[in-house]
């Protein structure tokens, strides 16, 4: 059977969240809405010192004052933020526990997924912080990296065990003032990962964690800061699974990355929250606040897959403070049915002799809008800044839309800057060059596809293209081989 | 009083003197209720992002030119294209000057906008034309619609082509301290016309001078328009360009823009696309030094099917110009088939010279071929080395270099001498002398 566009597309308008489930454990949930004795709260519950009670009243009355930007390319409805609860943690959990304590319906939660702890742990040679609900949960192979002096742990313990790393780093990149939702998230966040890479240590494995959200009504805000030390290499995995949902919720997160001098993050996402049904009905708001910084010689290379979200509003950045940093940014978004994505990156050239690179694959299908909004800024400081950018758009079918609002402000003569963007479908004579080669209209499409977004996809660390490769098949099954 | 206030308070002295039983007065009160209600863009829109006009607030213009001022043709010749013969619509201060003008209605009218808006025979070439695309709601557009009362007036009948081209040129005398202008055109190039226009602001001293420009280019079925816009003036003179076209079925519109002098330049150059197999072509050179500072806002939107647009914009920025592209394409759900290309290639000479690019793809079809590219980045030390070892001074290796890079877009300029003009403004603007013409 010859397998045309209408059919996939038909196919992708019908396609149902496969991991749209929910799983029924009790949860620890604090009454909805928003005040300085909820922040207040959060911080008693979390057992924290004063300083940070503080910073978290501090962003709190910042946020108050500040109003939610109109700017993105995105209409949804606006989050009641007072009809929100903002702390939910399941209750039988224990930090302290081991593996085998865990909630077994918390495994079966992961077996459905297909992120087996076990399995992670034994084959994948993976460490995994399992964030459920804003509270980590299970944490493998901490034994391993105290060996080579690396931290990974939730960043609420951080703030109890490590609080002068924490300190000295929290808000650096991001300060509670950057925007609104990064306020909100400074005040409220309940949970994330905190890392940090001792001085010259190459971290042996990928270190990665998941974001689930769990009970209805809770938004997640998470917190992750990674810090490496000078001379030191890290590579993060982020991975995202969300159980289907009426009603909206909201993901504010903020990650900061720190990379001192020499060091090298390599920071990789994969978002999947559940994106609304094909009625554009429910799904996930994802308004993230992503930036790193690079010291001298340091580098921080973003790599994202994101095909879920009813509306994604994310940029993640990097600040190229020292001399001869480096800076990338790998990007495929993936929009269906209703979906919305606002996506890009920043790269602020400060030093000299820095280097940046973005590479942005953006496909539509369905009636959903597909933006890329990038800004590569040149200082009057930083000579020899380069810049290379790309965006490339695939359209499938007339109903969806993409845009591309590329910033380039430059003030250095010795700057070269190059950007270029097309926007195209999957030509017939694409399709008609594969059929006459014996090649069949699926697989055509499939290799097509494949092919657009291979240069982003090669970016992935092996242990999560094969989840990305997993996650990508819900937007995109039947056409990626 | 602030420059709005006193823009919106002598509007009611500007109706009274025009005439108030004028047809377009209910256009007229229409606009400078937007006008009051929007006010300056500021910064904070995106449209303005780059470009403030705060500093232009603050000059205390005077918004009627108070008296008729007579130019020497032997002074002002060189601003003219005097190799070869052209109409010629002249505007000194902001009046008429039918002493330096050569109007004409023998099959075409190239007249002026102040005689089309009150004799009863423009009325119905008005009625159809006047403000239908030009923006309203775009506050400085509707600034201009308010007080448009002259400009050029050219009607180009059906299968009709001018014998010349013919040149627009608002030059201002220096008599006032401050002078603000509005001039307002109108261009219809009916089915299979073609005509080519030239248009220039000369301010003859340096008092300060702001020109808010509205201009209206309507091509019909299969009409060729050309339209060059050269923009070489004082450092205190601000021209604020709002071009507005509108192309039907196979029609073919040029506008070159050369932008070499201002101190604040501000290009809106909107084409909509009414029509298929359309071709739209937006071109320009843009070089500047000291303060200066150039804005090009270009809009294409492609409402039907099987058009094309090309857009090419070379920029050369020293000392502490500022340069800004904003180019933005948006392809309609139905414009399937469109090919729309956007270009924009930047070299910086100096350390304090910005130039902030913002290429903008909005697209709602499916099939189409859309790309834009945009560059930043110096002369090449490689090529520059090669001449300077074949004994070409560094100075004019550069200008050489900086020739080629701008010439792909000199290359489509039709009149020759316009060309040879352009060269020659390039080279001053360069400092050197070069023995030939490219």
């Amino acid at each position: 059977m010859a397998y045309t566009e209408e059919e996939l597309k038909k196919e992708l308008e019908t396609k149902e969240y496969e991991y749209g489930f929910y799983t029924d454990i009790e949860s620890d949930t604090f009454p909805k809405g928003l005040s300085e004795d909820i922040v207040r709260a959060i911080s008693k519950k979390k057992n924290e010192p004063q300083w940070m009670t503080d910073w978290r009243i501090e962003a709190f009355n910042v946020w108050k004052k500040m109003e939610e930007p109109e700017w993105a390319n995105v209409n949804y409805e606006k989050p009641d933020f007072q009809a929100i609860s903002y702390y939910s943690a399941p209750k039988k959990a224990d930090p302290n526990k081991s593996l085998d304590d865990v909630d077994p319906e918390l495994l079966e939660m992961y077996r459905k997924l297909g992120i087996s702890v076990d399995e992670q742990k034994k084959l994948q040679n993976v460490a995994v912080d399992i964030v459920v609900d804003s509270v980590s949960v299970a944490t493998t192979f901490k034994k391993t990296l105290a060996e080579k002096g690396i931290i990974f742990m939730p960043i609420s313990e951080a703030i109890q065990e490590h609080p002068e790393l924490v300190k000295k780093y929290m808000g650096t990149v991001v300060p509670t003032t950057d925007n609104f939702y990064a306020a909100l998230n400074s005040a409220v966040f309940t949970d994330g990962s905190f890392c940090y890479i001792p001085k010259g240590v190459r971290c042996p494995m990928e270190l990665s964690t998941y974001f689930r959200i769990n009970e209805g009504g809770t938004g997640q805000f998470e917190r992750t800061l990674v810090v490496a030390d000078k001379g030191s290499y890290v590579s993060y995995l982020e991975g995202c699974t969300a159980p289907s949902r009426d009603e909206n919720q909201l993901h504010a997160a903020v990650v900061e990355l720190i990379a001192l001098d020499d060091a090298e993050i390599k920071y990789s996402t994969v978002q999947n929250w559940y994106p609304g049904n094909s009625e554009g009905k429910g799904g996930v708001y994802n308004f993230v606040t992503k930036r790193g910084i690079c010291e001298t010689n340091a580098k921080i290379s973003w790599t994202q897959v994101e095909t879920g979200s009813a509306v994604t509003w994310k940029y993640p950045s990097c600040i190229l403070k020292g001399n001869n940093s480096v800076g990338e940014f790998y990007s495929i978004a993936v929009t269906n049915n209703f979906q919305q994505a606002d996506t890009g990156t920043k790269m602020i050239h400060l030093g000299e002799n820095t280097k940046s690179t973005i590479i942005s694959k953006g496909i539509s299908a369905g009636k959903s809008q597909n933006s890329y909004r990038g800004l590569v800024q040149v200082n009057s400081r930083a000579k020899n800044a380069r810049n290379f950018s790309q965006c490339d758009s695939l359209l499938m079918g007339n109903e969806c839309g993409a845009h591309t609002f590329p910033y380039i402000e430059t003030k250095n003569k010795s700057a070269q800057i190059e950007h270029e963007a097309t926007t195209s479908k999957i030509g017939e004579d694409q399709i008609f060059y594969c059929n006459q080669r014996g090649i069949d209209t699926e697989k055509a499409i499939a290799l097509i596809v494949n092919g657009f977004s291979k240069e982003v996809l090669n970016k992935l660390p092996m242990e999560f293209a094969v989840e990305a490769q997993k996650l990508l098949e819900i937007s995109l099954e039947g056409s990626v081989g | 009083m602030s420059l709005k206030e006193k823009l919106v308070s002598s509007f009611l002295a500007f109706e009274n003197r025009v005439d108030i039983d004028n047809p377009v007065h209910n256009i007229r009160s229409q606009a400078i209720k937007n006008f009051e209600a929007k006010g300056f863009p500021s910064k904070k829109e995106e449209a303005w992002k780059y470009t403030s006009l705060n500093s232009l607030q603050k000059i205390d213009f005077s918004v009627f030119p108070k008296q008729e001022n007579a130019l020497e043709y032997k002074d002002v010749k060189k601003y003219f294209l005097h190799e070869i013969d052209s109409y010629k619509i002249i505007f000194v201060d902001g009046i008429y000057s039918s002493y330096l003008s050569e109007t004409t209605h023998d099959g075409v009218d190239i007249c002026l906008m102040s005689a089309a808006l009150t004799k009863p025979m423009y009325k119905q070439v008005i009625d159809v034309y006047f403000n239908k695309v030009a923006s309203q709601d775009e506050s400085l557009t509707t600034l201009n619609t308010a007080f448009s009362r002259e400009g050029a007036y050219i009607y180009i009948p059906k299968n009709k082509i001018p014998k010349k081209p013919i040149e627009i040129i608002h030059f201002s005398t220096g008599n006032e301290a401050a002078l603000m202008l509005q001039p307002r055109n109108l261009v219809v190039a009916e089915e299979n016309a073609e005509l080519q226009i030239i248009e220039r602001h000369q301010s003859l001293t340096d008092n300060e001078v702001l020109t808010n420009s509205v201009t209206e280019i309507f091509a019909a079925e299969h009409a060729i328009v050309d339209y060059y816009k050269v923009q070489n003036d004082r450092a205190t003179a601000s021209l604020i360009d709002n071009t507005y076209i509108a192309q039907k079925n196979s029609s073919v519109v040029k506008v070159h823009t050369f932008s070499f002098g201002g101190k604040l330049t501000r290009n809106n150059l909107n084409f909509y696309q009414n029509g298929e197999r359309i071709d739209s072509i937006l071109k320009g050179v843009t070089i500047l030094g000291e303060k200066q500072h150039v804005d090009h806002h270009t809009l294409v939107h492609h409402i039907e099917p099987n058009c094309e647009s090309h857009q090419d914009y070379k920029g050369i920025y020293g000392e502490n110009a500022t340069g800004v592209f904003n180019g933005k394409i948006i392809v309609d759900k139905i414009a399937q088939k469109t090919n729309a290309f956007q270009q924009n290639n930047n070299i910086l000479i100096s350390d304090k010279a910005t130039i902030n690019t913002k290429p903008q793809l909005e697209i709602f079809a499916d099939d189409v071929k859309c790309s834009h590219g945009c560059t930043i980045g110096q002369l090449d030390e490689e090529a520059l080395f090669y001449l300077q070892s074949r004994g070409i001074p560094k100075k004019e290796a550069e200008a050489l270099l900086m020739y080629a890079f701008a010439n792909n877009v000199l290359e489509s300029v039709r009149i020759p001498e316009l060309k040879s003009r352009i060269n020659k403004l390039i080279a001053t603007k360069l400092g050197v002398r070069l023995g030939f013409d490219l």
